[in-house]
């Protein structure tokens, strides 16, 4: 029967993570309100997760708008269609790869010195003293971070896209020699704002209040110790990680399935 | 970094992704494309559609001059209804004419519409009379097939088996 009892213990823990994940996250959106009063303190979080990302999105977007470029260019001039390229690269861009990989670096990037920085402020006990204070932790520091990175992801996001893009036109039009004519048009007749560009957006701003959801609770809940910290640090990106594969599945059956 | 500084970089950030998102929109997607003309309504019945979908465009002489705006079924008559944004700008002829064609041998499908001749032109919401349906092209080669067939029927056919003879 210990088996059985296994599994019981099992889906009970799933379910109060479960629990405690949504309550946590309900007196995250309280407070809200409260810390829109100083909205200083997000806009500093915003260049601490954005403009500080800024490098590692670029070049990233720019190195896979490069190599898209040049596989969908080899695997089309097959059937003859290689002006199509840039075509390719911006659905696959905007729709999926923008705003996912862009999450998976923000994960790697952003979210972990997020949990980073709030299990260190919890193990030296500035938490505690806040509340002592009088000063709610949740309000003053989580809630700023929670916002930075909601708003910083989704301009990520799209740079990441547009930089792709570009790169695509480097690799296709000045060294593979295709017309920069046809690239464009062909780009502009498959693309539609609201169902490819407005998904592709709706996506990045579910991931990024997955994120940093994901990071502001894995700091906030980590235990107050050196190691506790550094696992907090690795659940972030595990979890965020995963959470954004799977939340992309679902979106993108429910916005792109085929009437 | 003083408050000022760290506002103003965000600014910038901002910005950035503001120029990357009209980056996107404008060319990069069909936002361009004729949004702020005013359009007016076309009805057109064909037999069969083939691979006509919502959002393709609307040509007259390999111009793009509108786009579909739906496609239905006629519960009565059972032919498409395809339902055409046309630009205010471009009148047509009360009998131009209306035809599903593709653009290249496996390109996308779109509607060709054909000026006629007479003095009237439509009216928004009229409905285009002489359609003719889209290629498909299964019943193509199965007439070609027919054809032969009837063809090889008038005289003595090779023995089929025998082509096959080499293999097992």
């Amino acid at each position: 029967m210990n088996w059985l009892a296994a599994i019981g213990r099992f889906a009970l823990g799933s379910l109060r993570a479960l629990g405690h994940h949504a309550f946590f996250f309900w007196e995250l959106m309280r407070t809200l309100p409260t810390s829109l009063r100083r909205p200083y303190f997000a806009v500093a979080q915003v260049h601490a997760l954005g403009n500080l990302s800024l490098l590692v999105i670029l070049s990233s977007g720019l190195a896979v708008g490069f190599v898209l470029a040049l596989q969908t260019y080899y695997a089309l001039a097959t059937y003859g269609a290689a002006d199509s390229v840039g075509l390719v690269v911006n659905l696959s861009l905007v729709r999926e790869l923008g705003p996912v990989v862009t999450a998976l670096l923000f994960a790697g990037r952003a979210g972990t010195s997020l949990t980073a920085e709030i299990g260190l402020m919890k193990a030296g006990e500035q938490l505690a003293a806040m509340e002592l204070m009088a000063v709610d932790p949740k309000s003053r520091v989580l809630a700023p971070r929670f916002l930075g990175g909601i708003v910083a992801m989704p301009i990520l996001a799209l740079l990441f896209s547009a930089i792709g893009i570009l790169g695509a036109y480097v690799v296709g039009v000045l060294m593979i020699g295709l017309d920069a004519g046809n690239f464009w048009s062909i780009m502009e007749n498959g693309v539609d704002v609201r169902r490819d560009l407005g998904n592709g957006i709706i996506k990045s701003i579910v991931f990024g209040v997955i994120c940093s959801f994901v990071a502001v609770y894995q700091g906030y809940e980590a235990k107050a110790t050196p190691e506790g910290v550094a696992r907090a640090t690795t659940r972030t990106v595990v979890i965020s990680s995963l959470t954004v594969l799977m939340v992309d599945f679902v979106l993108t059956a429910l916005m792109f399935s085929t009437r | 970094m003083s408050r000022k500084g760290i506002e103003t970089l965000v600014g910038g950030f901002v910005l950035l992704g503001i120029v990357a998102l009209v980056f996107l929109a404008l060319k990069a997607a069909n936002l361009s494309s004729f949004s702020g003309d005013e359009t007016y309504t076309l009805l057109a019945k064909f037999d069969n559609i083939g691979g006509l979908k919502v959002r393709s465009p609307v040509r007259s002489a390999g111009v793009t001059v509108g786009r579909v705006e739906s496609i239905a079924l006629d519960p009565k008559t059972y032919q498409g209804v395809v339902r055409l944004d046309v630009k205010k700008s471009v009148q047509f002829p009360a009998d131009s004419s209306a035809r599903i064609l593709t653009s290249g041998l496996l390109g996308d499908q779109y509607v060709g519409l054909e000026a006629g001749a007479d003095e009237k032109n439509f009216a928004p919401g009229d409905t285009i009379k002489q359609t003719q349906s889209a290629v498909v092209l299964e019943s193509l080669i199965s007439q070609f097939l027919f054809n032969k067939a009837a063809d090889a029927g008038s005289t003595p056919a090779a023995p089929a088996p025998a082509t096959n003879g080499g293999k097992k």
